[in-house]
């Protein structure tokens, strides 16, 4: 619907990505049964944090990349999206396992909807963009090259954001439902604050502030012809509401007012989700997943577009890496990648599609750029390679 | 203290409810005792009919038109019947364009395409808004701002664009015609769109614009005409009240505390139903006084459904003695009817 979407869904999963990964990190880099050894040991995992961020947020704000993500154009599907969240995750030293990727992606995405969802103004949506922008200009504060990348960021949501009406936004923000229509994961970090139900629908209140520009529901007006008030009386709205605070910044810097969008993950409070009992619904989800195998090929052209201007995958085996677990043990991993119900798989690009795509001139001319782009020679072959791996294995 | 209203059965749907707006369509067949629903997502329609006994109920779903299979999803963005004098029309607005069923969406019988750019542009491309208007005319209203005028043969699948009203600059939201039933009614058709302007329309071979109600800067997401009364709700929650020919505000509700996605009026009554983001629905009776000319608004009833964003809610039948309701996310259309 809206051709307006895709940068603003990039940025919110992108955003919470980061914060649970950051949360994950810094509780890997304690082991809970160590005391602090050698001061220089912690210091190399704290390093190596720090790394992985900075490599996932320089991949994230690309400058190439960045270009072909705000170009107008429709939204990606639930598969494709997490095609290019798969490709940032790995980024840098940091590996994940399959159900790691799985649960951090549901994170990512409940989250998401979740502020998509209790967004008081549709505009509010950029507020909570700048939050996650906010706190990724935090997190690169010390390292300038990328902080000029964020900045050029801002700028250009400031240019092509602030100008759209409330209606323009709306259509961006029933996109975006569309995008989570379904989706009804429990999150336990939702459940235990009391904003999602067991059923794993979010709450909505009826209290509280009402939204900038909203009136409080209790008055009724009547007119005369000559434009006087004739009459006004009070009617029982059901809920609790008050005034309006004021309305957030949309400057570079500035008071966002609203908490969407801001990290609500801490060591304190850990990362966990739970499968279980959303069978019924989800299995709806992925009625909406499903695409022919014509449209999977339009989409791996928008895809590899997209991706032509990422850094490709390190080299390297998965030893060499630093894996991070999104669950507290390895066997909870292991028994999570067992268990996830079918229909709450993000779905397999079609393999053929995969195979046709060799001959497609578009996909061979951006393959050949990203080749280009590299200094040693013999790793040009394998980075289109692993993109086309990346895409089997999905 | 009885409530006006009491929750029914739920009508179950195969899918979700999308988040649009006017997300549920009701057309009342007597001669078979028998009620359709009609309900969008994403990029199919839902069709449920259900007995007037509560026996029976049928399911039939519709795909939006993809004239190419190679193209992108083409999401709906409403789907309205529109009852003529002659025939019962069901209308789909989608990104590609416009198609139009036999009212139990068993035939097609016109698709009207929207001029689709080859690459995606800035500026949506979408058809929404829909209303019948007079003996035979059916409007469409376009993200453009355009309203196209399609001339209805009383059968059959001889339509025809009679023209293109270009008065709006700003994406058609909601459009409605005149339901009081009055043949004295001087304006016939009213049109919306993001801004709040207000278009009142007089139909005819050559539609005329009476008079242009100037917005607030704020979408106006539901629109109804009764008794040469429009009756307009905003994203900002509120709803107000015009006399349609001359734009004199008779009244002005802070209704909601979120965006308003429906409205509807049982023209027998005088009762408005409104609903929005905050869960609300709202019950309102609307009285006209000819004699001094006003308007009145009086708040009858709410009806809060927890946890939900309601994209639709309809009165079953022109009194308003009962009324359906349907949530984003939700697969049930929830319907209440008067204790």
């Amino acid at each position: 619907m809206s051709s307006r979407t895709l940068p603003l869904l990039f940025l919110g999963l992108g955003g919470e990505m980061l914060y649970i990964l950051d949360q994950r990190l810094r509780a890997q880099s304690i082991p809970p049964d160590k005391a602090r050894k050698v001061s220089s040991e912690a210091d190399w995992i704290e390093k190596d944090r720090r790394r992985v961020m900075n490599d996932i947020i320089t991949t994230m704000f690309n400058k190439k990349f960045l270009e072909e993500l705000f170009k107008p154009q429709e939204l990606y599907s639930k598969k494709a999206l997490r095609t290019v969240f798969d490709r940032l995750a790995h980024a840098s030293i940091m590996r994940l396992n399959q159900a790691s990727m799985d649960k951090l992606y549901d994170l990512m995405t409940m989250a998401c909807k979740y502020q998509v969802l209790l967004c008081p103004r549709p505009k509010d949506l950029l507020l909570v963009s700048f939050n996650h922008m906010d706190a990724i200009k935090d997190l690169v504060k010390e390292a300038p090259p990328i902080l000029s990348q964020v900045d050029d960021t801002y700028r250009q949501l400031i240019e092509i954001y602030t100008p759209l009406s409330s209606g323009e936004f709306q259509l961006i923000r029933q996109t975006l439902l569309i995008f989570f229509q379904d989706m009804h994961i429990r999150v336990s970090i939702f459940l235990k604050d009391k904003v999602q139900n067991s059923n794993g629908r979010f709450v909505l209140p009826t209290s509280g502030p009402v939204p900038h520009g909203t009136q409080v529901p209790s008055l009724i007006r009547l007119f005369r012809c000559n434009g006087e008030e004739s009459r006004r009386f009070q009617f029982q709205s059901g809920g609790t509401y008050s005034s309006a605070l004021r309305p957030g910044s949309l400057e570079m810097f500035g008071d966002r007012v609203i908490k969407l969008g801001t990290n609500m993950y801490s060591v304190s409070r850990p990362v966990e989700t739970h499968m279980s009992g959303t069978s019924k619904n989800s299995a709806q989800n992925t009625k909406v997943n499903t695409t022919p195998n014509p449209l999977a090929k339009e989409e791996l052209n928008m895809l590899a577009r997209l991706m032509g201007g990422l850094e490709g995958q390190k080299p390297g085996s998965a030893d060499s890496g630093f894996r991070v677990n999104l669950f507290a043990t390895d066997e909870e991993e292991e028994e999570a990648l067992m268990s996830r119900p079918d229909e709450l798989s993000y779905g397999v690009l079609n393999i053929q599609a995969t195979k046709d795509q060799q001959s497609d001139a578009t996909l061979s001319r951006i393959m050949g750029e990203f080749s280009e782009q590299d200094d040693p020679a013999p790793r040009a072959c394998s980075k289109g390679d692993d993109l086309l791996a990346m895409m089997d294995m999905m | 203290l009885s409530k006006m209203y009491h929750k029914e059965k739920s009508l179950q749907i195969k899918n979700s409810a999308s988040a649009l707006y006017n997300n549920l369509s009701v057309l009342r067949i007597a001669p078979r005792s028998l009620t359709y629903f009609t309900v969008v997502h994403a990029n199919t329609v839902s069709i449920v009919s259900a007995s007037w006994d509560g026996l029976n109920t049928s399911h039939r779903q519709l795909q939006s038109k993809e004239p190419n299979v190679a193209t992108s999803n083409s999401l709906i963005m409403q789907a309205a019947w529109c009852v003529l004098p002659s025939r019962d029309l069901l209308v789909l607005t989608s990104q590609k364009g416009i198609q139009m069923y036999e009212s139990d969406g068993s035939i097609m019988v016109y698709w009207h395409a929207l001029d689709t750019p080859e690459t995606a542009t800035a500026q949506a491309v979408f058809a929404r808004g829909i209303a019948a208007v007079r003996e035979n005319y059916i409007c469409v209203g376009e993200a453009s701002g355009g309203i196209l005028v399609f001339d209805i043969p009383s059968k059959g699948g001889n339509i025809t664009l009679s023209e293109v009203l270009e008065e709006h600059k700003e994406s058609i939201t909601d459009m409605a015609s005149e339901c009081s039933g009055s043949q004295e009614c001087i304006a016939d058709m009213v049109s919306a769109d993001d801004t709040g302007t207000l278009c009142v329309w007089k139909s005819g071979e050559e539609f005329q614009l009476l008079n242009k109600i100037t917005g607030f800067d704020m979408s106006c997401s539901s629109v109804k005409l009764w008794k040469g009364t429009v009756v307009a709700g905003y994203g900002t929650g509120q709803i107000r009240l015009y006399e349609a020919v001359t734009g004199i505000l008779h009244a002005e509700v802070n209704a909601h505390a979120r965006w308003i996605y429906s409205l509807d009026i049982a023209p027998f009554s005088g009762l408005l139903l409104s609903a929005a983001e905050d869960s609300f629905v709202r019950v309102w009776h609307l009285t006209m006084t000819p004699e001094s000319n006003t308007v009145e608004i009086s708040h009858m009833y709410n009806e809060c459904v927890t946890d939900t964003q309601i994209c639709g809610a309809k009165f079953c039948d022109g009194d308003g003695y009962a009324f359906g309701v349907t949530g984003y996310d939700l697969s049930e259309i929830i319907r209440y009817t008067q204790s």
